[in-house]
């Protein structure tokens, strides 16, 4: 078995010795066969799991270098779900994207909203329960979906404008996007740095008051509350007793 | 801010947020139902990504277990005999009919 994976993943490596056919024949064409397989069924579910990469790359480029991701990065794990975390490092240091330096951050983004997909439900809270007295001190519970990705990039209109009809050309600078599951889909929006600190702050476990603090004055913190409630994000408001 | 002004700032903001969410969420009561049955092929709401079944993978048109998302109160009961072939509804439950073998 230790020989057979990586020869699974290696063109050039010689069959592993002992596989013969029915007839006892050397098994080459069929262990080919195998090996082809495998490489397009784990480029598959890149393309399926990265659209915006391949788009923005080209699908015919995207095979090429998910040939080079997937002979380098082997699953880990039997099931693909959560397949191709690694791309965006591998972005990060691919040469021939090099000219392409907001690649890794959107792959994150899509992994994001991908992870926000597979996500634990959650209940929301009672919009009520946040009048609390006990507000500043608690921790709030944010639903499993709930994700931050920050990058120097304007990586939410770039995936817009590749996702969705009709949608404008990216432009701008850096954003963090807000990745949140109101109801069965992930849904992405950039939002301001001092919403990202603050909702960081209280995935962090941090206590409503110090996150208030982490994200400063300038924080519009009806809106962001807002935001959170319209999101299904609250899950529970933890006060200590 | 001194504490107690931060305090009642605070209550002030999370008054505003009770106010405009209540306000969205009356809007949106149930803004989505997923309708099944209705789906063109390869038009069906969801994207799970790799290793899932659904992502836009309904093979035929109308494929009774494969669903797309729509204005809540829509799905069931409505025109859809006008707008798909063959007297065929929307659902609110999967449905038998239209499914490949």
């Amino acid at each position: 078995m230790n020989r057979f994976a990586p020869a699974l993943l290696d063109p050039a490596a010689a069959v592993p010795a002992g596989l013969s056919d029915a007839r006892g024949r050397s098994a080459k064409r069929r262990f080919d066969v195998y090996r082809n397989n495998v490489i397009v069924s784990l480029t598959e579910a890149l393309e399926t799991g990265f659209p915006v990469i391949e788009k923005l790359v080209g699908a015919e480029f995207f095979r090429a270098m998910a040939g080079v991701f997937v002979r380098s990065h082997p699953p880990v794990s039997p099931v693909l779900t959560m397949y191709g975390a690694d791309l965006p490092a591998f972005l990060e240091q691919f040469e021939p994207v090099a000219h392409l330096p907001f690649l890794a951050d959107v792959a994150r983004l899509e992994l994001a909203l991908r992870e926000a997909y597979h996500a634990a439900d959650a209940r929301p809270i009672a919009p009520d329960a946040l009048t609390h007295p006990g507000l500043m001190e608690a921790r709030i519970r944010l639903a499993p979906a709930t994700r931050l990705v920050a990058s120097p990039y304007p990586i939410c209109a770039i995936w817009r404008a590749n996702s969705e009809a009709g949608a404008p050309p990216a432009r701008g600078g850096a954003e963090t996007v807000l990745v949140t599951r109101p109801d069965w889909d992930p849904w992405p929006r950039p939002v301001s740095p001092d919403v990202a600190r603050f909702i960081a702050a209280l995935a962090a476990g941090q206590p409503f008051g110090a996150a208030l603090a982490a994200a400063g004055d300038a924080l519009d913190l009806s809106a962001v509350l807002t935001l959170l409630l319209d999101t299904k994000s609250i899950t529970a408001i933890e006060v200590p007793t | 801010m001194t504490k107690p002004i931060k305090t009642l700032a605070v209550a002030s903001a999370v008054a505003t947020a009770l106010a405009a969410h209540a306000a969205q969420a009356e809007s949106h009561e149930g803004a989505n139902e997923k309708c099944y049955g209705i789906a063109l092929a390869g038009q069906n709401d969801c994207a799970a990504g790799p290793g899932t079944t659904c992502a836009g993978t309904a093979s035929v048109d109308y494929q009774g277990n494969s669903w797309m998302l729509v204005p809540a109160g829509t799905c069931e009961g409505v025109a859809w005999e006008k707008i798909i072939p063959g007297g065929r509804d929307g659902s609110l439950e999967a449905l038998d009919r239209d499914v490949p073998a």
